[in-house]
């Protein structure tokens, strides 16, 4: 149980205080409601773009790493297609710092030709890092644009291609920052050994002062149903081959959402798991074979993913997939092998409870889904589910017309 | 709109004062395996670390330890391993193997109330492994396909050069190998190892979390009868041979260039540690760094540059990482040069000290946060032979380093002609 007190400030700043006495840490996290979904199809990768710029000095302070580290803390930040995530961690005493400096860039940045300049050239390094210069590391470069034809999922949060980034103005980035950078546009999760009503104070001064420029509505095009199978196949220099299958699936809200998530978990999660008992271990097709779900806020995507042992052709490897895919989507899943799913999924939400910084996160992200207090319910969701559901939801999914395939072959 | 003078400079800071490490409870088992158990944490879970001495120091021949350790869970004299996996999974548990350079280690971390199904299942793994053939014919082939995947990275091509040039090839601590090692691989050397060294030598279980009360009980019934000897002949690790100078492995076609710059170090053993460690997070040990801000945060040369101090039981490495645009990587190895030189020849400004320490302080709350981080730090000074103390003397070296100190370890240690420079990638 993660208990927690919300309020909003005037200008629309929703905030949420988690009390937890066991530590002298305090975390801050604020989530952004903006993600690589949000940009324009011409403009792709503003999105974390952005979120390295925010780190370039805001209109009263020049730095943001100096004083958060001098204050003892440390930060970081992610961008997902959904969502930019910030957050940071410091001694309590200290948590001050950490409003001072946070409602500083959501007040206003300080952006300079310089720093723009510079987080092009380090973005640029890190798409050649993470999906150029990586064997596999561009599949989803690819794939995305497969699945998807209209929702923006179609790129990922990098962008489509790098001169995307190189060719971002200081216009654009300022006109990124006034649509989406707001308060109401935001929620602020404080956890640690703090009390709602001296958050709320500190709340009120450093936060509530923001003007709101009004909230971002959001009317993203809805992906068709995908009515054809469809295939991609890449030849790239790897050492083994492998394949990528894709299925569209449903949104995080939607009821589906826990046991299409343990349907991933009995295909293809862990040592005990179908694939990696049978396909790996047994039948010795594939040298690593997972299955798991996006998790997207917006329809997701079901993925299998696997690297194909040497002397295994793309076809049995494909039709390996093929035969546990269709077994679970006739045969009930057992007492016990649902119930160790449904154990682990218990477990791993305990091991999310942890510390102070895990449960913000989490109370964050529930809460731009609609209910910080999901969180506490998760669990019950879970053990909910029933084999009967697994079969359905597994049948109403795994249609060959509803699936995305990439070959990724090696050259020889 | 009320006026924003306060926000033009921060908000009042408390120092971060010495920090009251909570001290584990130490006792041993029947048989003499110590064991260090450390009970706080609000939440019903724990984690049991058992570790050998049986770590790469003791191997003859590449890759035997970290097999024996990865194949503990390939099955036992009662289970197969997709028993072990099923049980494990079904309780929600993780059980990992693991293998330094001298160590060996296997973990549970569990919720407490499965704790006594999930020890059978330790016990087994830990005492009674078989190393049946096929299945370890399996993990090796698969492990084969990952690292035929890791020598298309740069960054890993550029470690295993920096490896074998640190030390020479067939030293103990070199941690370079190549697709051959694997295929001398079988089960009848795993066995082997295990025989001879999982338990001969020092055992040690360090138990965290909010730990019921019964733990000390149950261990002893699953680890407290097993014969252990505790007396071993140790690894007398000879210095490395360095082969100092420039280096280049070729990819071709690679978009990026790994520069790997560095030498064999002193380890946590070494009266200079903690000062050489205070050293090298101002130089390349976190966000703000030097290296950072020149190589990152100026330049835009990289996604990301540091410096990096790796401890052994007998020797240590220092060295500088980064992936670097390939047409600016001989400007980015300038820039480290550059920098090693400033940190020799000018004092730090307190200023820039000042924040490093401010850093470290709060790095080390956080290090020191929660039952399995603290277990982590009690593991840190176990292996080593040194108590707790040496977190109280890291401590009071933080706060009372000075600039001429961490000058003076820059000279002593960083000495650019006593390292060695690797670069993967194209021409």
């Amino acid at each position: 149980m993660i208990n927690f007190e919300k309020f909003t400030l005037r200008n629309g700043l929703r905030m949420i205080v988690h009390h937890d006495n066991s530590t002298p840490i305090a975390a801050m996290n604020i989530i952004y409601d903006v993600g690589a979904r949000d940009e324009d199809p011409e403009k792709t990768g503003f999105a974390h773009l952005f979120e390295h710029l925010m780190f370039g000095g805001s209109i009263n302070i020049p730095k943001y790493d100096e004083p958060l580290e001098k204050a003892g803390g440390e930060n970081n930040a992610f961008t997902s297609n959904d969502v930019t995530n910030y957050y940071l961690t410091l001694p309590k005493q200290n948590l001050e710092t950490g409003f001072w400096l946070e409602s500083d860039r959501m007040l206003q940045l300080a952006f300079s030709e310089k720093s723009l300049e510079v987080q092009r050239n380090v973005v640029t390094e890190e798409f050649r890092q993470s999906y150029l210069n990586q064997p596999y590391g561009d599949v989803w470069l690819m794939l995305r644009p497969l699945a998807y034809k209209v929702h923006p999922y179609q790129w990922p949060t990098i962008g489509k291609e790098i001169s995307h980034i190189q060719n971002a103005s200081m216009e654009d980035v300022r006109a990124f920052y006034k649509k989406f950078y707001n308060p109401e546009n935001a929620i602020v999760v404080v956890a640690g050994d703090v009390h709602s009503d001296e958050i709320l104070k500190l709340a009120e001064k450093w936060f509530a002062p923001i003007d709101n420029t009004g909230k971002n509505e959001r009317n993203l095009p809805v992906e068709p149903a995908q009515t054809e199978q469809r295939t991609l196949e890449a030849v790239r220099n790897v050492p083994a081959s492998a394949i990528y299958k894709v299925w569209h699936t449903c949104s995080r809200n939607h009821p589906d959402y826990h046991a299409t998530d343990l349907l991933s978990d009995i295909l293809g999660n862990g040592n005990s798991s179908r694939f990696y008992d049978q396909l790996i271990k047994n039948k010795k097709l594939f040298t690593s074979l997972d299955a798991y779900i996006m998790g997207s806020f917006d329809n997701g995507l079901f993925v299998v993913s696997g690297k194909i042992a040497n002397g295994t052709s793309m076809k049995d490897a494909e039709t390996a997939i093929e035969t546990e895919i269709s077994r679970i989507a006739i045969d009930l899943v057992a007492e016990r092998e649902l119930e160790k799913v449904k154990n682990k999924v218990e477990s791993n939400l305990v091991f999310a409870r942890m510390n102070v910084l895990d449960k913000a996160m989490s109370l964050a992200f529930a809460g731009l889904l609609g209910d910080p207090s999901d969180v506490n319910f998760e669990g019950d969701k879970y053990r909910a589910v029933s084999s009967q559901k697994l079969r359905e939801t597994a049948q109403k999914m795994f249609q060959p017309t509803n699936c995305s395939t990439l070959y990724y072959l090696k050259k020889n | 709109m009320a006026t924003n003078d306060f926000r033009t400079s921060a908000p009042p800071r408390g120092e971060i004062d010495g920090i009251n490490l909570p001290k584990p409870e130490i006792f041993t088992l029947d048989n003499g395996i110590e064991v260090y158990l450390l009970s706080i944490g609000t939440e019903d879970m724990m984690k049991v670390d058992i570790a050998f001495e049986a770590g790469k120091v003791f191997e003859k021949q590449p890759l035997v330890s970290l097999f024996t350790s990865k194949c503990l869970i390939e099955g036992t004299k009662k289970f197969k391993a997709a028993e072990i996996a099923e049980r494990v999974d079904f309780y929600g548990a993780h059980l990992n193997t693991f293998n330094t350079a001298d160590n060996a280690q296997v973990s549970l971390y569990c919720l407490n109330k499965h704790l006594g199904s999930l020890l059978p299942v330790m016990q087994e793994v830990a005492l009674q492994p078989v190393f049946p053939e096929e299945e370890v014919n399996t993990i090796v082939a698969k492990t084969r396909e990952e690292f035929l995947i890791k020598l298309e990275k740069v960054d890993f091509l550029a470690n295993q050069a920096f490896q074998t040039l640190a030390y020479g090839k067939d030293h103990p601590y070199c941690a370079s190998v190549v697709a051959e090692d694997y295929d001398n691989l079988n089960s009848g050397l795993l066995k082997g190892f295990f025989g001879q060294h999982y338990f001969q030598g020092k055992i040690r279980i360090v138990v965290s979390g909010r730990v019921p009360e019964n733990t000390d009980k149950l261990l002893n019934q699953y680890f407290g009868a097993h014969q252990v000897y505790p007396q071993k002949n140790q690894v007398v690790v000879p210095p490395g041979q360095a082969t100092l100078g420039e280096h280049f492995i070729l990819k071709e076609n690679a978009l990026q260039s790994a520069m790997q710059i560095g030498k064999p170090f002193i380890n946590k053993l070494h009266p200079d540690y903690h000062k050489a460690k205070i050293m090298n997070t101002l130089f390349g040990g976190y966000f703000g760094s030097r290296l950072m801000t020149n190589i990152r945060e100026d330049k835009g040369y990289t996604y990301g540059i540091r410096s990096v101090m790796l401890t052994m039981m007998q020797s240590g490495l220092f060295y500088i990482t980064a992936q670097v645009g390939s047409e600016v990587t001989q400007k980015a190895v300038d820039e480290v040069f550059y920098e090693i030189k400033r940190l020799q020849t000018e004092p730090v400004e307190q200023e820039e000290l000042d924040l490093v320490k401010n850093y470290l302080m709060g790095g080390f709350l956080r290090s020191a946060d929660g039952p399995f981080a603290l277990a982590e730090l009690v593991k840190g000074v176990a292996e080593y032979n040194l108590g707790m103390d040496f977190y109280n003397s890291y401590i009071k070296t933080i706060k009372t380093i000075t600039p001429e100190e961490i000058q003076h370890m820059a000279v002593k240690y960083l000495q650019p002609d006593s390292l060695i420079k690797v670069v993967a990638g194209k021409k």
